[in-house]
């Protein structure tokens, strides 16, 4: 299957989820013709099959969870294969949906009639729940690797709930999260879109919080690459970019949320349920059966602010979480590795000269805006908005190493 | 040694035990549920797991062989640096391997053979059977065709097939396709 590689065609691994959409919708619309590509899409259910094809050169590239790409560089799990991502497919679009009397119990905003919990608030009862009943709760996330596992351990660890010990963390294919969660399997997901509301559509569980909540602006998934191979087709990578960021303008754009709802849809791609879909990609959620659709700006986050900028710092925050986690102990060699993974520098050398605001810099502090700031560009201005974290501790990327001891003082 | 085949596909399944059942020392155990996979790879404590790339329990697994405490022996996956060609070789029949840890390549390799033989087997049996279905088709569809030039011309049925084999040649097509259209045309024009 691995075949030799023909200029201009380019094929892309993805799982069935809604921030596969920017590949999609490039091929869709005819945004990566324009830019003299061929896109051959393939889609797996699991991210060890599509980071295999990815290694194997089954694909090209691939949707694939940010700290995946991490691992894979480092080795962890198996030999290990530097893989190069020069442009991030989305950040947040993740939610933590709850078993809904665990949900009831623990989110004080939903026993009032309310909506969404306070990250806190809900922290903070979940831990006087576990005190009271004594029993751990299991969490199911869809990877070891994944944002959502390391999103949900920073909140929790946060609100003094230690994972592993309080809260077991295991790993559910994202399409059986739902039965899960009905069959008691797990008492809460964190997972992606249409996931969460297969499982409130069907009553098994409610909506409690969104990883948006947890970091404003957090980094999700990612195009990656072997690195060799990038640099190979350099030339198409970064036609594939320009092609992306033109698909990511007609995403956000509300006039196309129904043809592109039913594209996603379509048996080839996440082959569900339009509805759902369109509703995901709105940043519109139904948090409880019966409930009332909660409206949730920037849930998903797939195009303002060079959302797509594979800021440096993002990967070193992945990294430090990685460390914390694995229970590595920090290595300058590895953190360097880790950063090196994310390619500003393709991104900005695909973009230049086409009006598309590119940032200047190639790491920031990540969490330090409270409000709209405007930033100027080496291209462009762009305002940034809020992109804290909710326990409101920013991520300094030159003070990575006490940033990690920091953590483990825990 | 003990080996798992893990595939929600029962028939492939069976296509792979059959293959292995060859081997000597071998004890093989199918699982094609997915419910309490975890536990169940659990009990049966394998040497080496096979199973199909498509398995959406894949990243489970790989989780439990990360973290397990249960098994005692670490299982990983089988990567051999020395012996790229053959890892290829399995990831293009669609097949992934893990194994116990100590486990030497020698040992490993000849069953892995076997398995991207028989996985490769199989797709060409169901690569066979869609074919075979689809010229069944095919003969349904001429046979309609040819109903239909018998009852509105009055033609005999060698005068039938002949009249499609002639249009089919002129129009440098397969008979199946001009069948296809007479029936089509038929539907429209309101016939049955």
């Amino acid at each position: 299957m691995a075949s030799a590689a023909v200029p201009g065609e380019l094929t892309i691994g993805f799982l069935p989820l809604v921030d596969a959409c920017l590949p999609i919708l490039a091929r869709e619309h005819g945004f990566a013709e324009a830019e003299g590509l061929s896109l051959r899409l393939v889609r797996d259910m699991s991210w060890a099959t599509v980071l295999d094809r990815l290694l194997y050169g089954h694909s090209d590239a691939a949707h694939i969870v940010a700290p995946l790409a991490i691992a894979t560089t480092l080795g962890r799990g198996r030999p290990a294969q530097p893989l190069s991502v020069p442009f991030v497919l989305g950040l947040n679009g993740n939610a933590i949906t709850m078993r809904p009397d665990l949900a009831r119990a623990v989110n004080p905003a939903r026993a009032s009639g309310g909506g969404l919990g306070d990250p806190a608030a809900v922290g903070a009862a979940l831990r006087a729940y576990l005190a009271q009943t004594g029993r751990p709760l299991r969490f199911g996330v869809v990877h070891r690797y994944s944002s959502h596992n390391y999103m949900l351990r920073y909140w929790l660890a946060s609100c003094g709930v230690r994972p592993d010990v309080d809260v077991e963390i295991t790993t559910v294919a994202p399409p059986f999260c739902a039965d899960a969660l009905e069959f008691g399997e797990v008492d809460a997901i964190c997972v992606g879109e249409p996931w969460n509301s297969v499982a409130v559509e069907r009553g098994a569980g409610e909506i409690v919080l969104l990883t948006a909540q947890i970091w404003r602006r957090g980094v999700e998934k990612v195009l990656a690459l072997r690195e060799p191979v990038m640099e190979d087709r350099r030339g198409d990578v970064e036609a594939l970019v320009r092609a992306l960021r033109k698909a990511g303008e007609h995403f956000v754009d509300p006039a196309n949320l129904d043809a592109n709802a039913a594209i996603l849809a379509r048996p080839e791609y996440l082959d569900g349920n339009a509805t759902l879909i369109r509703r995901a990609i709105s940043d519109r959620l139904l948090l409880s059966q019966g409930g009332a659709v909660l409206h949730y700006p920037d849930f998903m986050f797939q195009h303002r602010e060079a959302a797509n900028f594979p800021w440096v710092s993002q990967a070193e925050w992945l990294y430090s979480q990685m460390v914390r986690w694995d229970g590595l102990s920090y290595d300058s060699a590895d953190a360097e590795k880790a950063a090196r993974v994310f390619r500003p520098d393709v991104y900005r050398s695909a973009l230049l000269g086409t009006g598309d605001p590119l940032p200047g810099a190639s790491s920031k502090v990540e969490g330090s805006l409270l409000k709209p700031t405007s930033v100027s560009m080496q291209q462009g201005v762009i305002t940034l908005e809020n992109n804290s974290f909710f326990d409101g501790k920013p991520f300094d990327p030159m003070l990575l190493e006490s940033y990690i001891a920091g953590q483990a003082e825990k | 040694m003990r080996i798992a085949i893990v595939d929600e596909s029962a028939s492939r399944a069976a296509v792979i035990r059959e293959g292995l059942a060859a081997l000597n020392d071998c004890e093989i155990f199918v699982v094609t549920e997915r419910r309490g996979l975890v536990a169940r790879i659990g009990e049966i404590a394998p040497d080496i797991v096979l199973m199909d790339l498509g398995n959406p329990s894949r990243d489970v697994l790989e989780e439990y062989f990360a973290v397990s405490r249960v098994l005692g022996r670490p299982i990983a996956m089988f990567v051999d640096e020395s012996d790229e060609e053959s890892i290829a070789a399995s990831v293009d029949a669609g097949v992934s391997s893990y194994v116990v840890d100590g486990l030497a390549p020698h040992r490993i390799r000849p069953i892995l053979d076997l398995a991207v033989r028989r996985f490769n087997a199989f797709a060409r049996l169901e690569a066979d059977l869609a074919e075979a279905k689809g010229k069944l088709a095919e003969r349904e569809v001429v046979d309609k065709a040819k109903r239909i030039l018998m009852d509105s011309r009055g033609f005999s049925e060698p005068h039938a097939y002949a009249e499609l084999r002639k249009t089919a040649m002129n129009q440098g097509k397969r008979i199946a396709d001009i069948a296809e259209a007479v029936v089509t045309a038929h539907q429209l024009m309101g016939g049955k």
